[in-house]
């Protein structure tokens, strides 16, 4: 698995893709650092942006490597090596290459602006999480979006729709529940809600830790209790943590039965 | 704080004890060690105009009646114990001063609403530089008038609203001083009902659990550089007239009917220069009509100004509304309520002429707020793209927004 | 040495594979023939362990393959001309089947039989179709394998190139492996196969000697006696 991830990640620093990425994101923080010099703005406007093109571009990024990978799979099979730590090489060189972009892109340019000694370092961190934990999620839909789906115009369409899904329309069905059930007690529908879409969970993180903890209060009893104390960051977190964890063991289980 | 209270106490001991002869009044000395060392007998044996300087040590006593206009000062600090749980002082005359002493033991009782010290039908009374631990009540005047309440320190150990009473409790009074206090851990750190002509300035309320500050029915009052910070609601004023609220601090009162300020059919005030920080609502208005909202800043609240029934003819104007989560909401029967000159900071116009105020107006309520007033939960929907499509739509066309609650002429710039 | 035991494989409703038994027992070189569709590559595919059958075996020096793939050190296999990762350069790519593989790699004599010297600083996006083939025929055969899969491995190699292969793969003959290839090249066949499998439909058509297909089909030439095999059938 080591090997694999090695040149895998050898092969995607070099990918133009994988550059312009990190050029967009050095000079979207750049050009938000020079508008305002206040980090923690700045780190808010991104966590704002990223909390929606992490998912985007991890899923489509994803599904494009991976079609752009099927003859290198093939040769990878070949070798004395097992599938699972093709796989999983494949998926963590892809994964961390992704997430190095986001750590350069955003991380650098507030180097000389003192981030690293600065009180919103910890907001930054809290962002760069999130931008991460997107990634990782996203870009393994698309592994399990790519190895179903051998067309690759309908790889595509069904990575496009699911972002479009987890960004956009659960959110527009998850409010019209709650509109439709506001005379009921609603709470734990909410919290059930928030855990199926990992966007949702993220956003809420980094809410929770940015302004609105004040807010949440406004709620009832098992909201406050959930979003006021820590158990609610140490929930959402562990539930981020099923949501790259159960996709990646179905990687490994399709990559265990799938023809090539 | 305590070092405070004893420097500032030494000086007035050192005042009025060289005072004393020249008013043909006499000082009875009281300490552990003198001719007198039971407060019962020292007030027996003071005439008006005494002063009974006790130094040090510790007393125990049952409910004390000062019905002569004497002067109690404590040296050292002396701590006065309830023997029973009772009351301590009850002041009957007028002219009264009791200063420095460290109070305590009066125990919470649910029929009567006992204080370290009770103020009755007297005038001129001051009470100055007096600590209060733990007592049910801390000072509680009835009928009471152009007295002075200063530097005192009165903190509870209160949990919940029930177990504990308010730290300052003022029933029918008027013309009071109350200023430099510290009042925490008690229902209310400063509860005034039917106190009129008063002036509350630089005290701290902190940690109570219901209100920082509460009054009703109370009238012409001033309150100036106040800090209400984390109390369990916050800071709620109702039923008066005719207010001044100026450089007064509400900060950190969370929680879901928790505010900064509650304004409840208050009429005519004047509410400015204060600063509303990280509080659910920053001020809640209902039923509160001609009052001016002027050069107050308002930050990192949840929604800074939430306005509900019946409110007109109020005028918001120079107020600086920084990061706020949702700026205001509005409820459907306001109306004739005017703001300008305000700074937004989710204002996306521009200024292409530089006179420093945006070309197109500020609609500062979203339709996001209206959704959250129907279903609070769905404030974990905050900030998602569904949301902001919602708030764009709505921005665009209004519908479900009130159009003519606008600021006209939005500052660019924040106010200092 | 190979024992292909009942394989089965379908697709969907397709059956590619039905009830397949072969025995590889020699060394030699062996050209896997069919048309399209026929199962060649399901065939070669279920060897090196890509495709999973739906039933039967294959057995390689008597141990069971399936699920295994520790086997495939004695394998080399050299794929229909693939993509690699594009970024990556020749050299990037040798050094990366040494680090997945152990033994002797005889990498200069390859380099030196394609004339790929001056080609392994290249990003492989930057190669040309024949050159991409070449490094594609180095790195399958770097190793000194008992047994050699090639897919299509003439595809886009110039005359002196084919050539080299043939040669090469004549000498490994020599040194005693087993050799199965694929391709639609009917010279290529004649050239170097000492045996034919032909398939059809999923199952095994002729299975012997080149001269004994051109026997059975009174032809002179394998391309016409395929092609009087393939004409009924259409």
């Amino acid at each position: 698995m080591g090997k694999i991830f090695k040149y895998t990640f050898y092969d995607l620093v070099r990918n133009r893709w994988m550059i312009f990425y990190t050029s967009f994101f050095l000079m979207l923080t750049s050009a938000l650092l020079l508008i305002s010099p206040d980090l923690a703005k700045v780190a808010i406007s991104l966590s704002n942006i990223t909390v929606i093109l992490t998912p985007l571009v991890g899923i489509l990024f994803g599904v494009m490597y991976y079609y752009g990978s099927t003859d290198y799979i093939q040769f990878l099979l070949a070798q004395p090596i097992s599938r699972r730590s093709i796989f999983a090489g494949m998926y963590t060189g892809m994964a961390a290459s992704l997430s190095g972009s986001l750590i350069l892109g955003i991380g650098l340019p507030m180097i000389p602006y003192g981030i690293l000694t600065s009180p919103a370092l910890g907001t930054l961190l809290i962002v760069l999480f999130m931008a991460v934990t997107l990634s990782i999620i996203f870009s393994l839909l698309a592994f399990l979006i790519a190895m179903r789906a051998k067309n690759k115009i309908r790889g595509f369409g069904i990575a496009i729709f699911s972002w479009l899904f987890f960004a956009l329309i659960y959110d527009g069905i998850f409010l019209l529940l709650l509109l439709l059930f506001k005379d009921y007690p609603i709470e734990n529908l909410t919290l059930g809600l928030i855990s199926f879409n990992p966007i949702d969970l993220a956003r809420i993180l980094t809410l929770l830790k940015l302004d609105m903890s004040a807010m949440m209060g406004y709620t009832g009893a098992v909201l406050q209790k959930f979003f006021g104390t820590s158990q609610g960051s140490i929930i959402i977190v562990s539930i981020l943590f099923l949501w790259v964890l159960v996709p990646y063991l179905l990687i490994m289980r399709m990559a265990h039965k799938k023809d090539f | 704080m305590s070092s405070n209270h004893s420097s500032a106490s030494a000086i007035l001991v050192t005042i009025l004890v060289t005072m004393a002869p020249q008013l043909s009044a006499k000082v009875i000395d009281l300490c552990p060690t003198c001719t007198h060392s039971e407060l019962s007998i020292a007030l027996n044996h003071a005439h008006n105009k005494d002063t009974i300087l006790i130094t040090g040590g510790s007393y125990e006593c049952k409910k004390l009646e000062i019905a002569k206009s004497i002067t109690i000062i404590g040296r050292q600090r002396p701590h006065i114990v309830s023997a029973d749980g009772d009351e301590i002082f009850v002041v009957t005359a007028d002219s009264v001063r009791i200063i420095g002493l460290f109070l305590s033991g009066v125990v919470t009782n649910y029929l009567k609403e006992n204080a370290a010290i009770r103020i009755r039908r007297s005038k001129h009374f001051e009470l100055i530089g007096n600590t209060i631990q733990d007592c049910f009540f801390g000072i509680y005047l009835e009928h009471a008038k152009q007295g002075i309440l200063r530097n005192n320190s009165i903190e509870g150990a209160a949990t919940t609203e029930l177990e504990s009473g308010n730290a300052i409790h003022a029933w029918y009074c008027d013309s009071l001083i109350v200023e430099e206090n510290y009042v925490s851990k008690h229902r209310d750190g400063i509860y005034l009902e039917f106190v009129n002509n008063s002036l509350i300035a630089k005290n701290t309320s902190k940690a109570n659990t219901r209100y920082g500050l509460h009054f009703m029915f109370s009238n012409d009052d001033k309150y100036l550089e106040n800090t209400f910070t984390d109390n369990g609601v916050g800071v709620a004023v109702m039923f008066s007239s005719r207010i001044q609220m100026t450089y007064n601090e509400f900060s950190f009162n969370w929680g879901r009917s928790a505010y900064g300020l509650l304004l409840k059919e208050m009429n005519d005030a004047n509410i400015a220069h204060n600063s509303f920080y990280q509080n659910t609502i920053g001020i809640f208005v209902e039923g509160s009509n001609r009052i001016n909202y002027t050069e107050n800043t308002f930050s990192r609240n949840g929604w800074a100004i939430k306005f509900s029934g019946g409110c007109s003819a109020n005028e918001i104007t120079r107020n600086n509304f920084v990061q706020n989560s949702l700026d205001l909401i509005v409820g459907s029967s306001i109306s004739d309520n005017r703001f300008h000159h305000n700074f937004w900071s989710s204002y996306t116009g521009y200024d292409l002429d530089k006179d420093q105020i945006g070309d197109v107006p500020h609609y500062p309520v979203k339709l996001f707020s209206y959704v959250l007033d129907q279903v609070p939960e769905a404030i974990v929907l905050m900030r998602s793209l569904f949301v902001d499509i919602l708030n764009f739509a709505e921005k665009v066309s209004p519908i479900f927004t009130p159009k003519e609650v606008l600021d006209p002429t939005p500052l660019m710039n924040r106010l200092p | 040495m190979i024992q292909v035991q009942q394989l089965c494989k379908s697709y969907r409703t397709n059956d590619v594979l039905s009830n397949l038994d072969i025995a590889f027992q020699h060394e030699g070189i062996t050209a896997i023939l069919g048309p399209n569709g026929s199962g060649k590559t399901t065939l070669l595919k279920c060897m090196l362990g890509m495709v999973l059958p739906d039933s039967g075996d294959i057995r390689i020096n008597g141990s069971s393959i399936l699920h295994k793939y520790n086997y495939r050190d004695q394998v080399c296999h050299v794929p229909q001309t693939p993509h690699f990762p594009e970024n990556l350069t020749g050299h990037e790519l040798i050094q990366m089947v040494r680090d997945l593989r152990s033994g002797v790699t005889r990498e200069n004599d390859l380099i030196q039989l394609f004339n790929l010297k001056h080609e392994l600083d290249k990003k492989m996006s930057r190669l040309s179709g024949g050159n991409l083939q070449k490094l594609n025929l180095l790195l399958g055969l770097l190793y000194d394998c008992p047994l050699i899969i090639l897919d299509e491995p003439s595809t886009g190699l110039d005359p002196l190139s084919l050539q080299n292969l043939k040669a090469w793969l004549l000498q490994e003959r020599d040194h005693g492996k087993l050799i199965l290839f694929t391709t639609h090249i009917m010279s290529f066949v004649e050239d170097i196969a000492d045996h034919i499998i032909f398939l059809l439909d999923g199952t095994i058509y002729f299975n012997g000697q080149l001269q004994e297909l051109l026997r059975h089909e009174q032809e002179e030439k394998l391309e016409r006696a395929i092609a009087n095999i393939l004409k009924p059938a259409l």
